[in-house]
């Protein structure tokens, strides 16, 4: 004899997803660091907004960088390149890094560095604005980059990547004069989905902005909770660029001083 | 085609349910709840679920979705209202941006449906 039966389960369809990520984000937590998700389509500018952030926060961050890419590790090489340590994780068929990838990726970093001595480590996704959205790692903030070359109206066509987002940033504002591009349209789409996203237009390529960024994150940072003995005050930060067209969200910290943008390549 | 990845995590989390079985469950269909603003397309889903499931414990195991609308809720007129991609996703009312989501982000295994084969009886060993 045989007995139907329906087991309301309710749960997650990802749940194993899920379980990897809270693994990953308790260890990221043991060892006392902040890990930042960044995503963004192809060629928005997620690697030379890393290089210039890096390159700027290097002398006061200890950092490390998990690098996804479908093949190749054309990015890897290039971040690999400012002396931070890299794991370059190619993704193969997959259009986005998994909890478990990531997981992989850290036993690799382990390597190359103790993980307690860092401060951010950061996980450059898979350029692609559908798949990353559903895929936690573990981290503490999502980051999502969106350049004005790709149209106004993107955070509207991929809404879910933009609800996820922590923060947006508006890349390649350095080409505003040639292109067809509204902030104002781009940040209200975003904030008509995420009201409380901080949005940040920024050019990696002239530091326009970056000090905004810089400060932004210094915030994050701060709030994680104690903060590591050689972590900088949100003042020490501002020593990078600011932009007078900034989108701050209505809840944002106050952005400090801004600096000159000598400091920039 | 991420929804490959989707059914991979599906059956892990499948393989996790069945493990908490003594005797092996023979799943007739796997129900799901997959809202509308997620990154799923339910017929890719479905199609990736087929292929994955063959020669599997699973094979012929039927998948129902349930597609759930996105709701949101506004926060200053308090009514709730379902977005139109085309015209944006603040509220239709106030123009208030979409704060809270009522449903619409669903991606969950509701329901399980199975036929347990009986235990074996054990032997009296009084008889």
């Amino acid at each position: 004899m045989h007995m139907p039966i329906s087991d309301t389960v309710n749960l997650s369809l990802l749940a194993a997803n899920e379980r990897q990520a809270r693994h990953n984000r308790q260890r990221f937590d043991a060892w006392g660091l902040f890990c930042i998700n960044v995503m963004s389509s192809p060629g928005a500018g997620k690697t030379i907004l890393l290089e210039q952030t890096i390159r700027t926060l290097k002398d006061k961050q200890a950092m490390a960088v998990l690098e996804g890419d479908m093949t190749t590790r054309l990015d890897a090489q290039r971040l690999a390149g400012l002396g931070v340590p890299v794991v370059p994780i190619t993704t193969g068929r997959s259009c986005h890094l998994d909890a478990a990838m990531v997981s992989t990726g850290l036993q690799l970093l382990q390597q190359q560095c103790d993980p307690a001595s860092l401060d951010l480590l950061w996980v450059e996704n898979v350029g692609n604005l559908v798949c990353p959205a559903e895929f936690a790692v573990g981290e503490h903030c999502k980051l999502v980059l969106l350049s004005v070359t790709e149209g106004d109206d993107k955070p509207l066509k991929y809404p879910v990547m933009f609800r996820e987002a922590d923060c947006v940033l508006i890349t390649k504002v350095d080409l505003l004069p040639h292109v067809p591009a509204d902030l104002g349209f781009i940040g209200n789409h975003v904030r008509q989905i995420n009201p409380h996203c901080a949005v940040f237009p920024v050019s990696a390529l002239t530091g326009a902005g970056l000090g905004d960024w810089l400060a932004w994150l210094a915030q994050q940072l701060l709030a994680k909770g104690p903060s590591p003995p050689e972590s900088p005050t949100a003042h020490q930060w501002s020593e990078a660029t600011s932009t007078d067209n900034h989108l701050t969200a209505p809840h944002s910290p106050p952005v400090p001083p801004a600096c000159a943008t000598d400091d920039l390549p | 085609m991420h929804e490959v990845d989707m059914t991979r995590y599906l059956l892990q989390t499948l393989e996790d349910w069945r493990e908490q079985h003594p005797v092996q469950p023979h799943v007739g269909t796997v129900h799901l709840l997959v809202g509308e603003f997620t990154c799923v397309e339910p017929s890719q889903l479905r199609l990736s679920f087929v292929a994955a499931v063959e020669d599997t414990w699973l094979a012929g195991t039927r998948l129902s979705i349930v597609p759930v609308p996105l709701v949101g809720e506004c926060l200053v007129c308090g009514s709730s209202y379902r977005p139109d991609p085309a015209c944006g996703y603040a509220s239709p009312c106030c123009g208030h941006p979409l704060e809270i989501i009522i449903s619409g982000r669903e991606l969950k295994i509701q329901r399980i449906d199975y036929i347990r084969p009986c235990s074996p009886v054990p032997s009296n060993p009084c008889s």
